[in-house]
């Protein structure tokens, strides 16, 4: 009886491993940046060339580190949900990816600004130093300047009310 | 012969395409033993938006930008060691085609060959018992058999037409 039974729970573990497997986003490599210092950078603001948007500017504060760029599509299809956080008193922080000025001026023109201040990144170099695969990505960085974080592809509905809103109020409370 | 040659120009394209990527030019590099290094590196290094690419191969931007990346810390006089760890910082060991032998990866590495082990034993037990279920015919039993054999010939079929 039991050795009869044995095909059967070998096909059982099986199909369990593999339906696993169909849930599984090959997208979502898990980040070694997690609990890390964010990475130092200095980059040009995108609305003020001239000024700096650095790694300083983040601390003090928890914020939401996006990064985006106006060629993006699924930037593009996250863009109101940023909108409405921004709306909410989440500071968010862009990380304008392999973009040029006037396209990325546009974008934000014409789809609204939803960031406090956004570091523009042409060559791509900082967004190698914070391991960005592929726009957009976003980072919860706490006070301290920890990322504690990422959201790899667009910020969905569910990823804020579960993940992420929790623990902004979490980092809050945390001393700076 | 013709689509051999035929297959060999496009063999030799591909490579040359590897080896020379359109972003870096060759003469960016000092030495030849420096460009063997680039290979073998962008080689062994995964392009983390295709996921199923290496660096030498993947055409993605980032894959490119990448590429850069290693030869401008090469150019800095970093060891392999400290490029492979500089992206592994960044992207994680995903980056990594060869994985590295650790506690996230034992199953990885051992797993065939434990797999392997237990097929053996598995097959070495199901001989084992095969062996041991062939029926040993006593004297007795044998002649009987014979006996049995001479009282009703078994005829042999003949072969169909």
């Amino acid at each position: 009886m039991l050795r009869s039974a044995i095909p059967l729970i070998i096909f059982i573990l099986l199909a369990i491993l593999l339906y696993k497997g169909l849930s599984l986003d090959p997208r979502e490599i898990p980040s070694p940046l997690i609990g890390k210092p964010a990475p130092e950078f200095t980059l040009p603001q995108l609305q003020k060339p001239e000024a700096q948007f650095s790694k300083q500017t983040l601390l003090g504060k928890v914020t939401l580190v996006n990064a985006w760029a106006s060629w993006c599509v699924s930037c593009r299809s996250e863009h109101h949900l940023l909108m409405a956080l921004a709306k909410d008193g989440v500071q968010i922080y862009g990380i304008n990816y392999k973009d040029t000025h006037e396209d990325a001026l546009g974008y934000l023109a014409q789809l609204g600004n939803p960031y406090v201040m956004n570091g523009h990144d042409l060559n791509g170099r900082v967004g190698i130093d914070w391991g960005v695969i592929a726009t957009p990505e976003s980072f919860l960085v706490d006070k301290k300047g920890v990322i504690r974080y990422k959201q790899i592809g667009p910020i969905t509905a569910a990823a804020w009310t579960k993940s992420i809103a929790p623990l902004i109020a979490q980092l809050n409370k945390e001393p700076g | 012969m013709r689509l051999l040659l035929l297959l060999c120009c496009l063999q030799i394209g591909l490579a040359h395409a590897i080896v020379e990527s359109p972003d870096i030019q060759p003469d960016e590099f000092t030495t030849n033993a420096q460009k063997e290094r680039f290979k073998a590196l962008i080689q062994d290094l995964r392009c983390t938006v295709c996921q199923n690419q290496n660096l030498a191969d993947s055409h993605a931007s980032l894959a490119k930008d990448l590429r850069r990346e290693i030869l401008e810390l090469m150019q800095q006089g970093k060891t392999d060691a400290q490029i492979t760890q500089h992206l592994v910082d960044r992207y994680g060991e995903f980056v990594l085609y060869k994985p590295r032998f650790e506690r996230a990866t034992y199953i990885l590495w051992i797993g065939p060959f434990l797999a392997l082990l237990l097929a053996s034993i598995g097959f070495i037990l199901l001989v084992r018992k095969r062996a041991a279920q062939t029926t040993h015919l006593s004297d007795a039993d044998k002649q009987a058999l014979t006996e049995e054999l001479r009282r009703n010939p078994v005829s042999t079929p003949s072969p169909k037409k």
